[in-house]
Formats: structure tokens, sequence, C-alpha cells
């Protein structure tokens, strides 16, 4: 037997090229065939959902959009040490340092702090790698539902400062249901 | 004169340290050393990190020695019998002495510009406990301004002693060293003038901790994020031998050190022109990247091995095998004469 007749798997079909007869060639049995399956299917339970307005249940270990956390004063609180960048899978977070000055004491926790922190939306996996390294609790993935809104250039899916560091509205809400507490 | 050293024999000749023994043989058995520096005169047996046991004296007294040596000052001797990973001893002192050192050292790796190649961090990962039973306060200094290109972080010293050795050295004359005692004791200049020597910046490369940094340096980078490269320039300094490892970040030199081997010592000292005002690349030779330690962090992210360009030739190699194959397995004759041996 030659080697292209060989079947390893044993799925191996010859295409036949056989002539069609009269009824196949009108095609009304195949056609109504197909449309019985179509009804059959507008029956069945619909496996899809309108997804802006409908929103699937979240898994409770889901991991959403990254959030630079504030701490109680509403400092900052990345020091800009590069390990999440450094665990990073997908190389997706690039950062620059800079050294705090006297009057920025209110805006930096540590000394030194992250002048530019980006996370590019389209690299990122949201396998939560960063958050696990972080060794001063900056940066975590929220459960905010929200991953990366649709957009029409890539520059717009690198997410800079001010898309990721907590509002300051949020941190001053947090620290005061702390106080509460 | 032969050492055992762990079960290692090594010949040395006399006057050698222990030490230097283990770093002949080499492997798990060498001791850390934070404040021995063997291109430097007089250093070693203050931190008390490189302790090992010597478990028979010599050839001529073979009683063991009662207590743990600091193996970087303690010579050889004949037949001498050392324990350094193997004894339990030693790693129980060698994790004690680690708290120690970091009673006082803050824990600011992730600020430090030293971390990644610092060698207390080495040093705790290896022995340190993951927590601490420290609950005072720890030693603070205020900060001083010592020129504009070395960094002096005095709560993060551990007074080894390596900088003051290398002030006494390598520069003509000395300007700082340690003042007070104990608890308070710290390394400073001592008229608070600036250190304008051109070799004052070899301390930075012989701090094993973050106390002193380079200022041109400070929060540019991560060390593990820039790509090491040696490279060597005609230096016109005298006693400078211009053999450097560059730290590149794109098409920057972002940082300029001396070559360091694999126990964190740099090969020659370099002057303070090569480290600081050369920062540009037609300044330099590139030799090549520097190689590190398979586990090394500085590693991360590095794609500088040659990549083979691979060809997949699909279709017919699939179907039909390669030319030489296909006779051996269709099998169009028996491959075996009737005559020939099986």
């Amino acid at each position: 037997m030659a080697v292209e007749q060989i079947s390893l798997s044993g799925r191996k079909k010859v295409v036949s090229n056989k002539e069609m007869t009269f009824i196949e060639k009108i095609y009304l049995l195949t056609i109504l065939k197909g449309l019985w399956i179509t009804l059959k299917h507008l029956f069945r339970r619909k496996v899809t959902i309108k997804y802006p307005e409908e929103i699937r249940e979240m898994s409770p270990v889901y991991r959403g959009q990254h959030m630079l956390m504030r701490d109680d004063e509403g400092r900052e609180r990345c020091t800009a040490c590069g390990l999440c960048a450094l665990s990073c899978p997908a190389e997706a977070i690039t950062m620059k340092a800079e050294e705090r000055k006297p009057e920025e004491k209110h805006l930096y926790r540590e000394e030194k702090y992250a002048s530019i922190y980006e996370i590019n939306m389209l690299r990122c996996i949201f396998c939560g790698l960063c958050e696990e390294a972080c060794p001063k609790e900056a940066i975590f993935l929220t459960k905010s539902k929200k991953i990366a809104n649709a957009d029409y250039s890539r520059e717009d899916f690198i997410f800079g400062k001010d898309k990721l560091v907590m509002p300051l509205e949020m941190a001053i809400n947090n620290t005061k249901s702390n106080t509460a507490n | 004169m032969k050492v055992t050293i762990d079960g290692q024999s090594v010949e040395v000749e006399p006057g050698t340290t222990i030490l230097q023994a283990a770093r002949m043989i080499g492997g798990e058995s060498v001791p850390p050393a934070m404040c021995y520096y063997s291109k430097l005169k007089g250093t070693g047996g203050k931190c008390r990190c490189c302790l090992v046991e010597v478990s028979k004296g010599s050839e001529a007294d073979p009683r063991p020695m009662p207590k743990l040596m600091a193996s970087c000052v303690t010579g050889c001797m004949d037949g001498m019998e050392v324990n350094s990973k193997n004894s339990d001893r030693v790693t129980e002192a060698r994790k004690a002495v680690t708290e120690f050192l970091l009673i006082n050292h803050p824990l600011d790796c992730p600020v430090c510009d030293q971390a990644g190649e610092c060698n207390l961090q080495d040093l705790s990962f290896e022995h340190g406990k993951p927590e601490t039973r420290f609950i005072e306060e720890k030693r603070t200094f205020e900060p001083e301004n010592i020129g504009d290109k070395i960094q002096l972080h005095m709560n993060r010293c551990i007074l080894c002693q390596r900088c003051v050795q290398v002030a006494e050295q390598l520069t003509d004359d000395r300007v700082h060293g340690v003042l007070n005692r104990g608890d308070h004791a710290q390394i400073s200049t001592c008229v608070s003038a600036a250190i304008d020597n051109e070799f004052s910046g070899n301390m930075i490369d012989v701090c094993p901790v973050g106390a002193l940094t380079d200022k041109t340096f400070r929060f540019k980078s991560r060390v593990w994020f820039n790509k090491p490269f040696n490279a060597h320039r005609e230096c016109t300094t005298p006693g400078c031998c211009g053999k450097t490892t560059l730290w590149m970040f794109g098409n920057e030199i972002q940082r300029v050190t001396g070559r360091k081997d694999q126990y964190g010592e740099v090969e020659d000292f370099i002057c303070n022109t090569c480290r600081f005002d050369k920062k540009e690349v037609s300044d330099w030779t590139i030799e090549g990247p520097k190689k590190f330690d398979k586990d090394s962090v500085i590693n991360q992210n590095n794609y500088t091995r040659k990549t083979e360009k691979v060809v997949i030739n699909t279709e017919e190699n699939i179907l039909q095998g390669r030319e030489e194959d296909r006779k051996k397995i269709s099998m169009a004759a028996i491959p075996l004469k009737n005559n020939d041996s099986k």
C-alpha cells in the first residue's frame, strides 16, 4: 500500500466525486433537514447573555482591574521597588522611580515613589502575581467587575497612574469607615 | 599543608585562612562573609558570619577547638579538620549572627538601591528567620550628606568597616572612620569633609549592604532591570585598571561598577572618573554581557542567550518521513542477507 493511503488514526477518508441524483440536486430534502435543526434550537435554553445589560455572576476568587492603594493618611503606598514588574509573567508593568521631595511628604509614604507606573492591559493576564509580590500592599486586583473598557487605539490600553491610583474620595471614605469601627 | 573542610581535602600554603581554603574548594561549604574582603588587608573578624567548627585542631594536636572559630581570621594548620555546612552548631550560630545583624537593619529593601546585589539579603535568605523577635525601636541616625557622589545611609550600616579599610589603603589621607562606641558606633567623615579622593568611590563596591550607594544612580532603576556588560577604557589615572561592569538600560549607561566575582568582591579597584563621569557609550569598549549565577535575580528578563532559528518543513516530511527513514519503514527488501550476522 502506498504511504498516502495509510491511515494510522483510522479516520482518513478518501473523497469521492460521485455524481448526485435528481432528488439530491433539487436540495429540498436537505433544506428541510437543516430548517428542522434550526427549529429545534429555537426552543432550547440560551447559552449566551446580552452582555452590557446583563453581567454574568463572578467567581469569588475573580480578579479585576488593578488599583494602586493609598494608606490611612491618603498617601500612595507604592515605592517603585519593581517586584511587581519582576514577577509579571506577561511583562506588562513598567515604572520609573523618583525621590520624594520634603514638601511632598503628605503625598507619598516612602522616600521613593513611582513617578510613572504603567500597566499594559493588552498584555496583562490578570494572574495576580503582582499583588502577591508587592511588599508594601500597594497594588491590588479589585473586584470592580472591570477588566478594561473597549477602545480604539493601543495607547488607550496602557493605563497610567491617572487610571490606577485609588481616587482620593475613596481613600477618605475608607479612613472614615475604619476609624468608625 | 592539608586541610579537610566538610570532608573535602585541599593542599594550602602556610598562612592561608580557613575561609580562603574553603574558597579554593568552592561550593556550599564556603562560609558567608560580610566583613572579610580578600582585596583589602586587615578586614575580617568583625561580623562573625563565617563561623566554622574545627573538629580537629591539627596533626600535632588533634583536640577540637572548644568554640566556633571565625574562619576569615583563623589560619590553617596541617591536618586540620573543619565542619562548615555539615555542622548543626555552625548553622545555628550563623542563624543567631544573622538575627543580630538584622536587629538594627531597617526593612527598606524596596527602597534600597543595593537590593538584588546585597550580601545581607543573600545571608538572610539562607540563614535568616522569616519573622523578627525584636520589639524595641531600631537604632536611627540623622541623615548626613557626605558629598554629591556617594550617598550614606547610616541606618543600614552593619559596621563591617570595609569602607574604612578602603579609605585607609587606597586613598592618601583617610577622612572617615568609626565614631563613638557600641550601639552608638557610626561611620562618618570625621570633619564632615566631602570625600574628593580619586578612589573614594570604591567604598560603594565594598559595602556589603546599601549604606554606601552611588548617588548618580540613586533611584534610577532596580539592579535587575539593568543589563550588565563588561567593558574597559584606557584610564589615565594611576592605579586604575579601567576594567568595569556597565549597567545599561537600553543605550543609556546608568551605573558603572568594578567587576565583581562570585563572592561580591571586585577584581580590581577603579577610579572615580571611570565610575561617575564616563556615562557615554562612546567612552567604553564593550566586551560582552556579564555572566551571573544561574539563580541570580539579575538574570531576570535577560534574553542574551543565542537562539537557533528553527525551520520547519511540514508537508512532505510529515506525510512521508525523511528519505532515509522511508526506506527503513517500508522495508522494500529484507535488510539482512542470510549470511549476515544478526
